[in-house]
């Protein structure tokens, strides 16, 4: 293989990596407050993109994206009131059904409002042919707007944990529950807040991501169980390893492509999260004594 | 307790007979057809409900081990060995009968593996997998669990879309009918509509009564003990391990079953049989069913996937069972039609007594 196709294939499995590991930190900021699987994450994803191309036909670019954002944030929060923070410590295995249920909703909801076509909002900068090219690599503008954004938005988040109130507040809601709110913390609405937080940046993956990869009903499935591959991959509850799990991920399933066709894509992936699942279920960077204190 | 089961069985094949009575009656022998798919839906999900309801463990896998058994019958009875009939292997296969050959659409010969060999092939595989695959699967809990049979879930339907050989998106067709014995036939044929529809619940039937007789037993007593407290059955010299995955490898074979007889009925086998989608919507009727309660499962089953094979449904179908998920596990996690339904009604209704023997 030449050079030029080797950082072809690199720079594919870079942005499909960050899009893997934006849906992972969405698993982990809902996992960390509530100590729940939000099996529906991967459809804020695919929210933010339809709502996004629906709005972009009659607001300009910016401003569609900015209220796709807000509208995703709104149902994330609407679905935390609705079917989660009214339950009393209920098992794992009832939390599961009940995001897979909404997971399901969601989508048929998708389904019967935007139809099962693909849909695409325009590239961000220049056309889909434009083209950076370095040497004799050509790379689509629209990949460094989704690395920017997402970088932005790791940098965004980490702040938000490190210096704000809120931000603080829902990591003492993960560090101990009852301790926070024994400090006066209102745990259930720190719950709501992971909720719109990670509605959000899964809807802004989801607005940038789709010139590249499209948005369909069906799509937030997939992502779901890549983002929690990378999630399991970099440690289930830790965002900065969920980034370096993403790129891997991105890349491995990238390169993947050489040696099995394309239509196995997804089994490379999954095949890693089963491989993760068995062998070292605390994940590549996480302690398997940190694991063990968690209850799944 | 015993003679309960007997009566519950004979109620079970009375109910059957009376459907396709009352079919006749009504005329309309065409629900048949979806009766008798439901039996074999069903038959998958009494399975499911021994792993989820009575063992603990959840699996969003299940649509993966019904296409294994569907895929593989389909294939090996549909695969034109003609090309390789000298080959000595085959040319042996052949001498102990183990191949037919059928015309297919356009007049010709097709040699291709006996349905009863295919279907134990499948049968087989479903088991080799399950045990592969349940090993370690049944190891992890909670959302691990439910993610890795998700994902197993997942990567068989992958691969089935994704294989020229199977088909790709258009999955196997012309699948021969299944000969189980001379003159008895799984068939899509319209002349073999109730002798299909009595094979289906008499497959039913006998899977319920084997299941029933499995729970009532100490293995049954095991699983329950596993459902509480793993830890403490564990201490208590209870094997959780080996009987998990025991029970895991019952619910595979149920579900592979289920495929092979489909497959042959329809005629046919396409992805959206492995899809995710199936698996939950196998999960939401055992929800329904109650959990741990083989009867409400097999009733659920019978009745959802009817209601959902004639589309009565229409484009809602998927919705729908996302919605009874949903609602069921918010309002009854424990499920509908759970065991204790019926004393909990009474007890609302009847005198305080009730209440202090529940207590």
């Amino acid at each position: 293989m030449n050079i030029e196709l080797f950082f072809q294939y690199l720079v594919a499995g870079v942005t499909y990596g960050t899009i893997y590991a934006i849906v992972a930190i969405g698993f982990n900021i809902i996992y960390n407050t509530t100590g729940i699987i939000n099996f529906a994450q991967g459809e804020f994803v695919m929210l933010g993109g339809m709502t996004a191309v629906t709005l972009h036909a009659f607001l300009p670019l910016p401003i569609a994206i900015l209220s796709a954002v807000m509208i995703t944030m709104v149902i994330g929060a609407l679905i935390e009131i609705t079917f989660i923070r009214w339950l009393i410590s209920p098992s794992v295995l009832r939390m599961i059904i009940i995001t897979i249920g909404i997971s399901i909703l969601v989508r048929e909801i998708a389904l019967h409002i935007w139809g099962a076509g693909v849909k695409a909002l325009p590239y961000f900068s220049g056309t889909a042919v434009s083209a950076i090219s370095i040497g004799d690599v050509h790379i689509s503008p629209q990949v460094l707007w989704v690395i920017g954004v997402s970088a932005v938005m790791v940098i965004c988040l980490n702040l938000f944990f490190t210096y704000t109130l809120p931000g603080r507040q829902m990591r003492a809601c993960s560090a101990n529950r009852d301790a926070a709110r024994l400090c006066g913390i209102n745990a259930k609405n720190m719950v709501t807040l992971s909720f719109v937080l990670s509605a959000g940046i899964g809807a802004l993956a989801g607005c940038v991501v789709s010139p590249i990869t499209y948005v369909q009903y069906d799509g937030g499935t997939a992502l779901a169980i890549k983002g929690f591959t990378v999630a399991i991959l970099g440690g289930l509850g830790n965002s900065m390893a969920a980034v370096a799990a993403g790129l891997l991920l991105g890349i491995l399933e990238s390169f993947s492509i050489w040696v099995m066709p394309t239509a196995y894509k997804d089994v490379i992936s999954i095949s890693i999260l089963l491989l993760i699942l068995f062998v070292r279920p605390s994940g590549l960077f996480g302690s398997k004594e940190a694991a063990q204190l968690k209850e799944f | 307790m015993a003679r309960n089961r007997h009566l519950q069985a004979f109620l079970l094949i009375a109910a059957v007979a009376a459907v396709q009575l009352a079919t006749m009656i009504s005329d309309t022998q065409h629900y048949l057809t979806q009766l008798t798919m439901s039996g074999y839906y069903s038959l998958v999900i009494i399975g499911l409900c021994l792993l989820i309801g009575y063992a603990g463990q959840i699996s969003l896998g299940h649509a993966g081990f019904f296409a294994i058994g569907g895929y593989t019958s389909a294939f090996l009875t549909t695969y034109d060995l003609t090309p390789v009939s000298d080959k000595a292997f085959i040319a042996f296969l052949s001498r102990t009968g183990m191949l037919v050959s059928t015309a297919d659409l356009y007049g010709g010969q097709v040699l291709h593996l006996h349905p009863w060999a295919a279907c134990l092939i499948a049968i087989l595989l479903a088991i080799i997998v399950a045990y592969a695959i349940g090993g370690p699967v049944l190891k992890l809990k909670g959302h691990y669990l439910a993610m890795a049979t998700l994902g197993f879930g997942t990567i068989v339907y992958k691969v089935v879309l994704g294989t020229e050989q199977f088909g790709a998106a258009d999955g196997i067709s012309e699948v021969p009918e299944f000969a189980l014995l001379p003159g008895i036939a799984v068939s899509g044929k319209l002349s073999m509509r109730i002798m299909n529809y009595y094979i289906a619940w008499g497959l039913v039937i006998l899977g319920v009564v084997l299941l029933s007789n499995l729970v009532h037993s100490r293995v049954g007593r095991a699983l329950r003990s596993i459902h509480g407290a793993e830890d403490a059955a564990n201490a208590m010299g209870v094997n959780t391990g080996r009987y998990k995955l025991n029970m895991f490898v019952i619910s595979a074979v149920f579900a592979a079953i289920g495929g092979v007889f489909l497959t042959h009925y329809n005629g046919g086998i396409g992805p959206s049989e492995a899809s995710i989608m199936k698996s939950v919507r196998y999960v939401a009727i055992v929800a329904i069913g109650g959990m741990a309660n083989l009867w409400g499962a097999l009733v659920m089953g019978f009745v959802l996937n009817f209601l959902s094979l004639r589309g009565y449904f229409g484009s809602y179908d998927d919705a729908v069972f996302g919605a009874i998920l949903i609602i069921i596990m918010l309002f009854t996690p424990e499920g509908l039609l759970r065991r204790d339904l019926f004393s909990d009604i009474r007890s609302l209704f009847g005198s305080g007594k009730d209440l202090e023997e529940k207590v």
